[in-house]
């Protein structure tokens, strides 16, 4: 097995065009457990973990970037009142040492439908940067990024650079369900950003389909409930019944399947549940 | 032997000796990374062994093909059933389990090859490069199915591993004059031990032909004799030693690397070390055996139980291993540590071609214990009785007599262990808002914030053996020898005695320096070098092993002083070992023992606790050397809406004769009782078409920090009668009842029947009506 180790991201970008099948790894919580495991047995490693310009984040033009590089420790430490819906999503992954090495571009590489920073990046409209040596930089935005089961639009010669999205402009939460109460990957989860400027509710859905899923019907439903009463002025939450239907309309978007974790029926319900409290809490945050 | 009597032979206290809590030498070890276990073992110049396993539960074998795996770089040995030089089988009751399958495959993971190889990776791929041909076959997956009429045989005797059949009194009878009759259906699911050390080994070939073989493992003879029978060698040939054992909970009765390392190096004339995966580890041992229980109890209206019947089908999966026994369990304590008149039991334990099923803490005690206390509970709640009032209405007590007919002559608190329970203060209801995620159901994922939580609590008391049961003859060995070491008085303590996490060797030590009252005690490693020790199962070691040190003490401490009257002229009965020396009645010392240690006093002693008999064609005999009793008091935040459940605090109470070591007893009783709410709330290997679903951590999930509730205990110490100073045993007793207790907390909340553990969410959601918060 070949191990590159760039220190710069030109360089990791030029490995990368020279060999396309090079596994990438950052914080190794996903690669490392795969091989252990005998699922993969890559030709050439390329370590990402020396390349500065995927470690930082930074603030610009009333947008973040949070280079891919960046633990979900830091997010929690240093985005957390800006980004609190990933930073919940943060607080739920792992244990102490795996929010250590794990970061967030890792989470988008492997691209899990159970990934938990997936649904606070859809539901925020996060656009996440790729960029290859030979075509330079592209932005994809959350939504079109997952193409199936741990499958996302990267081409084989690119790399995952940063994630682009805006500071909180209202109430953002995330709720996730599983069998123990830490350490567990998500049987299924739920995000809500609700953005007080743009007079918008979005969404995320985890681990309820192939891919990390949006609710676009649960999203117009709410705004326009929101909007029509008055509610964005007044900061009143709207009725109990209101809240229940988009839960519901959450539910009608995810496509579970029976598996070792829950079963669909179950994962519908527990949408339902998530999406009415999370988005009443979300309302409620930001007033 | 008493305490009472131990103290007639010294006069010194000793400051590490019996009720102290002295901390366990490997505690710091192990908590800073730096205990060596057993897949640590590195010998020079050794190879790798690697285990090709059946993908499939059921398939006939059509061939074999080495020849490519043979013929890879670095391979030194590929090894099949043809390769055996002795018994093709092994098993400890029986041995019906191919040391490498031939003919047919049997269930998911069964070995079928062996590999060695100059590095781990080699290994892995020579097992890859072997070629079998299967002719997979349709797989018998449930145990019900295995025992009805038309079922494909797998075995002789109808699937049939062992039926117990227990008739107490007069069940006809007694239903007819019945005013309440309850009757429940049962279930339970695949628990793991879930060891966080996998199955691992070093096997040494020896200058004389014969093995040095260091395992970590729960019974080294009974390793041993299985070794030396399917490598054909004389036992003395075969030396064991424990490796360090990274937990066991009973799944280490059975061999996993024992043969097939013993093989390799003999094969190979090399060193050989093996160490499972942890998805390895998951098929290369067994689990707790799946059960269906189907129960009748009938009482009078004033809550008096006249009778109960029962029908277990426990699922041993595709080898007998320990099945026989824990249906022997299962069927003895069915009924619960209560008075009940007359009893029908029926239990089996089947074969299917599901994972092999044996030995786990608790072993069969701990599924009926759910089936009767739910029942307890259906009861009080037909009789509109307070549950634990009518627990303690029919609480058995010392004279009682189970359903085999076994009068309990020893103390039985059930009702103490109840009121105990019931009398401690209840954890504060919670406030409503503003909490730390951590505590509510569902934890840091954060999905209330109050909204749809329900409180419950739920009681259980449970009862199982200590020792081998049904007239096995059980006993242990252990040599002590005190020398003099650079003129300090040094104590030797050597046992088989395997230690498994339980803190065996601290108490042994103590135990030693309490007899003969020497500060300075060596417990040296647990190998075949010394008699048998019996397994560290059954919640025995302590007790046996205990007893054979305190008698090898003893024995040794004669010794000295007949030694000190034969020089001084004195009559040893006047004489007591105190300070480092040897005194007489009045205090002044006679001889030291530096004198007396010219020449080093040594004694092996083995230690036999009562016998007990088998069962009779009607279920009937003393089966049970001595009873444990334990009681739990669980206290559950259930999240009605999702599902998800914080437990509160479960408490315990329990009677332990004597705590030699009170931090170890504790931890004991903690470990226990989590690894019984694990299995209330989480824990189950899942099966599909007899195949494993979640072989990892990752999906079996065990109780975290975070899980894992408050669990205060109430200890008892009334003493045993017959038990080395006092003691009983502590090892299993807090999982029997903790995961009913935890059930019947989850009934409450929820109002839902659960019948079935594992519970799940699915199960306990959707309670409230949509949008019923509580907040
Ligand atoms: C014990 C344990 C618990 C876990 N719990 C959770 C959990 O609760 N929730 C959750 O979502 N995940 C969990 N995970 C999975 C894992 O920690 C996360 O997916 C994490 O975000 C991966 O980040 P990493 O930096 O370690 O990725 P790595 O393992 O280094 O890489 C992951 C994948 O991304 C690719 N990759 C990495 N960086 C780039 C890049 N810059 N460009 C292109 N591809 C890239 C890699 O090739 C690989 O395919 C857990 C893992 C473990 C071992």
């Amino acid at each position: 097995m070949e191990f590159l180790q760039p220190s710069t991201w030109e360089e990791a970008l030029a490995a990368k065009a020279a060999f396309p099948d090079a596994v990438p790894i950052q914080g190794g919580t996903d690669v490392m457990v795969e091989m252990n495991f005998d699922r993969r047995r890559p030709d050439v490693l390329l370590d990402l973990g020396r390349v500065r310009e995927l470690a930082d984040w930074a603030s610009d033009a009333g947008s973040l970037r949070v280079g891919a590089g960046v633990t979900y420790a830091r997010v929690i430490a240093e985005l957390g009142a800006m980004l609190p819906g990933l930073a919940l999503a943060a607080r739920t992954v792992g244990s102490p040492q795996i929010r250590n090495r794990g970061t967030v571009g890792g989470n988008l590489g492997a691209a899990s439908p159970a990934g938990d920073s997936h649904p606070p990046l859809l539901a925020a409209g996060a656009v996440y940067e790729v960029a290859s040596a030979a075509r330079g930089a592209r932005r994809i935005p959350a939504h079109e990024f997952y193409l199936g089961p741990k499958r996302n639009a990267l081409e084989p010669d690119e790399l995952i650079a940063a994630i682009y999205l805006a500071p909180a402009a209202g109430g953002q939460q995330f709720a996730k369900v599983g069998t123990r109460n830490a350490m567990v990957i998500a049987a299924c989860s739920f995000a809500v950003a609700v953005d007080r400027s743009a007079r918008t509710i979005g969404t995320g859905i985890g681990s309820a389909g192939p891919t990390p899923l949006q609710a676009p019907d649960a999203e117009r439903y709410l705004a326009g409930v929101i909007t029509d009463e008055g509610l964005w002025e007044s900061g009143r939450l709207p009725d109990e019944a209101v809240l229940e239907r988009f839960g519901a309309l959450v539910a009608d978007a995810a496509r579970p399947i029976d598996d070792v974790r829950a079963t669909a029926s179950y994962r519908r319900h527990a949408l339902t549940v998530m999406g009415r409290r999370t988005a009443t809490w979300a309302l409620r945050d930001g007033r | 032997m008493t305490v009472e009597q131990a103290a007639e032979l010294t006069l010194t206290p000793v400051r590490s000796g019996v009720g102290v809590s002295v901390p366990r030498p490997d505690g710091t070890l192990k908590v800073s990374g730096r205990y060596a276990y057993s897949s640590d073992l590195w010998a020079a110049d050794m190879l790798w062994g690697a285990t090709l396993r059946s993908p499939h539960p059921s398939a006939r074998i059509r061939s074999i093909d080495v020849g490519s795996a043979r013929a890879m770089q670095g391979v030194h040995a590929v090894l099949t059933h043809n390769d055996v030089p002795g018994r093709r089988t092994y098993g400890v009751e029986r041995p019906d389990q191919p040391v490498l399958a031939w003919d047919v495959v049997r269930y998911q993971g069964e070995p079928v090859a062996l590999v060695a190889a100059d590095h781990p990776e080699t290994a892995r791929r020579a097992v890859a490069a072997i070629v079998v041909d299967y002719e997979p076959l349709e797989p018998l997956c449930d145990g019900d199915a295995a025992i009805a009429r038309g079922a494909r045989k797998l075995r002789e005797n109808d699937n049939e591993v062992h039926r117990v059949r227990i008739r107490h009194g007069d069940v006809e009878s007694a239903a007819g004059l019945a005013d309440v009759v309850v009757s429940g259906e049962y279930e339970i699911g695949m628990q793991d031990q879930a060891f966080l050390g996998p199955e691992s080994g070093l096997a040494v070939p020896a200058g004389d032909g014969g093995l040095d073989l260091y395992v970590a493992t729960q019974w080294l003879h009974v390793d041993r004799d299985q070794v030396a029978a399917s490598l054909a060698l004389p036992h003395d040939l075969i030396r064991m030693t424990n490796a360090g054992v990274g937990g066991a909970f009973g799944g280490r009765e059975d061999l996993s690397v024992q043969i097939h390392a013993g093989l390799l190096a003999l094969a190979t004339q090399r060193a050989v070390k093996m160490v499972y995966s942890r998805e390895e580890s998951f098929f290369g041992h067994v689990h707790r055996h799946p059960a269906k229980l189907r129960y009748e109890h009938g009482a009078t209206r004033e809550g008096d139980l006249l009778y109960v019947r029962a029908s277990i089908v426990l699922d041993g999966g595709a080898y007998a291993s320990t099945s026989a026994q824990v249906c022997v369990a299962a069927a003895s304590f069915a009924c619960g540590p209560y008075v009940v008149p007359s009893a029908a039991v029926d239990c089996v334990a089947v074969y299917t071609n599901n994972p092999p099923c044996g030995a786990m803490r608790g072993f069969g005690a701990v599924q009926v214990c759910f089936a009767y206390e739910s029942q307890m509970d259906r009861l009080a709640a037909a009789l509109d009785l307070d549950p634990v009032a009518l627990r303690r209405r029919n609480a058995m007590a010392e004279g009682s007599v189970t359903p085999t007919g076994q009068v309990v002559r020893q103390p039985a608190p059930v009702n103490e262990l109840l009121e105990r329970l019931r009398a401690r203060p209840l954890p504060l209801a919670p406030p409503t808002g503003g909490r730390d995620p951590r505590e509510l159901p569902g934890g840091v994922s954060n999905t209330t914030h109050g909204e749809g939580i329900r409180r419950g609590v739920g009681y259980a008391v449970g009862w199982k053996n200590i020792g081998f049961s049904g007239g096995l003859d059980d006993y242990s060995t252990a040599r002590v020898r005190v020398s003099a070491a650079a003129g300090e008085p040094l104590v030797e303590v050597h046992t088989a005695a395997c230690e498994v996490g339980q803190g065996g060797i601290t108490v042994q030590a103590q135990i030693a320096r309490t007899v003969i009252g020497i500060e300075h005690v060596v417990v040296l490693a647990a190998d075949t070098g010394v008699g048998n020790a019996g397994s560290s199962s059954a919640s025995r070691q302590t007790w046996l092993t205990g007893g054979a040190v305190e008698a090898a003490c003893r024995a040794v401490g004669e010794e000295l002083l007949g030694r000190a009257a034969d020089r001084h002229g004195l009559d040893p009965r006047d004489l007591r070992l105190r300070d480092g020396g040897v005194a007489s009645a009045d205090g002044s010392v006679v001889a030291t023992l530096a004198e007396l240690l010219d020449e080093p006093a040594e004694a092996t002693r083995e230690y036999r606790p009562r016998r007990t008999t088998p069962l009779d064609e009607n279920g009937q005999g003393d089966v049970t050397m001595a009873f444990a009793f334990s009681a739990h008091r669980a206290v559950v935040d259930v999240d009605v809406e999702l599902g998800l459940v914080r437990l509160v605090e479960v408490a315990t109470a329990t009677d332990v004769g004597k705590a030699l070591n009170p931090q170890s007893v504790e931890g004991q009783i903690e470990g226990a009782t989590a690894q019984g709410v694990g299995l209330a709330v989480m824990e189950e290997i899942q099966t599909v078409g007899s195949r494993i679903r979640n072989p990892s951590f990752t999906d079996y999930l065990i109780p975290t920090i975070l899980d894992a509730p408050a669990m205060p205990s109430e200890i008892l110490e009334l003493p045993q009668p017959d038990a080395p100073f006092g003691i009983n045993g502590v090892g299993e007793s807090g999982i029997v009842s903790s995961g009913p207790a935890v059930m019947a907390a989850l009934r409450m909340a929820t109002g839902r029947a659960l019948e079935r553990m594992p519970v799940r969410p699915h199960e306990l959601a959707g309670a409230t009506a949509a949008g019923g918060a509580s907040a």
